[in-house]
């Protein structure tokens, strides 16, 4: 059965999903992102992985959150200043979504929880438990360095590319070209 | 481990569901990142679960490897509405239509 800190994790992670996709302003709902994948950086910690949970607040609360956050206040400024789009401003940071198309989303989403948790409640992971100790965090260092190697330096390439890429897609043109000419 | 692995699916599979939903209903570019992070991160959380009560360490290794793709995701797809916001000064996908031919 479950404890207290798992009870407490669950309600803060799925709530502050839940936030996240309905709250309101982009930002408060960007903090609530954060505060969804905090929450499961705790489950790390209850699943004896101190190391990937680390790993996940160094990544995900840490830059990928403060990442989001910025694209937010950056989308939002340049639209302040356009201040020919005020009225599209009300169309961005509202939420765009018609009623039917909400209820059909909601029972999508009721359909998947039930029928998915249906499926494992029926299977056979009910009576798995273990008395074993969890996994030396070592180990995972002698996999990466070992079995994993190859796979380890093709995620340091695609990393390295997908950022230069991202870079270089965001990039302003029109300024670079203005400041050229004077 | 007074936690069981059930309890863990259980908590993946309703993040799923959340994500889904995020990804059918919302419009905004933005909210749908929010939503595919929710989704790899249910995934992340049965990777661990399972390599937990294995046990094994591939579980952590690959959830390793899956944290770092995401954020390559992440980055990429923030830099795509930064780009698509200067071309269509909005972030409303239903206005992202200049491939459809």
């Amino acid at each position: 059965m479950a404890d207290i800190a798992f009870l407490a994790l669950a309600v803060i992670t799925i709530g502050s999903a839940i936030a996240a996709l309905e709250m309101r302003s982009l930002i408060y709902g960007s903090i609530a992102l954060m505060g969804s994948l905090g929450g499961i950086a705790g489950f790390f910690l209850l699943l004896d992985a101190p190391f990937v949970a680390l790993f996940q607040l160094a990544v995900y609360v840490g830059s990928i959150a403060v990442l989001i956050l910025f694209t937010v206040m950056l989308v939002k400024r340049e639209l302040i200043f356009n201040t020919v789009m005020l009225v599209k401003r009300e169309l961005i940071f509202n939420k765009i979504e018609d009623k039917r198309r909400k209820f059909a989303g909601i029972g999508l989403m009721l359909l998947i929880m039930v029928s998915l948790g249906a499926v494992f409640i029926d299977s056979g992971i009910k009576t798995i438990t273990t008395d074993e100790p969890p996994v030396d965090f070592r180990d995972i260092g002698t996999d990466f360095v070992t079995y994993y190697w190859p796979a380890l330096i093709l995620m340091g390439l695609i990393l390295a590319s997908t950022v230069t890429g991202a870079l270089v897609l965001a990039r302003r043109v029109d300024v670079e070209d203005g400041q050229r000419t004077n | 481990m007074a936690n069981e692995l059930i309890d863990f699916t259980l908590v993946s599979i309703a993040l799923l569901g959340i994500g889904i939903y995020g990804l059918a209903v919302k419009r905004n570019f933005i909210r749908m990142l929010f939503a595919i992070e929710i989704i790899i991160n249910a995934a992340n959380l049965n990777l661990v679960a399972f390599g937990r009560f294995i046990p094994h360490s591939g579980g952590q290794t690959l959830a390793l490897f899956s944290i770092a793709i995401a954020a390559a995701e992440v980055a990429v797809g923030l830099s795509l509405i930064i780009v698509a916001y200067r071309m269509y000064h909005n972030i409303d996908i239903a206005d992202f239509r200049s491939l459809k031919g």
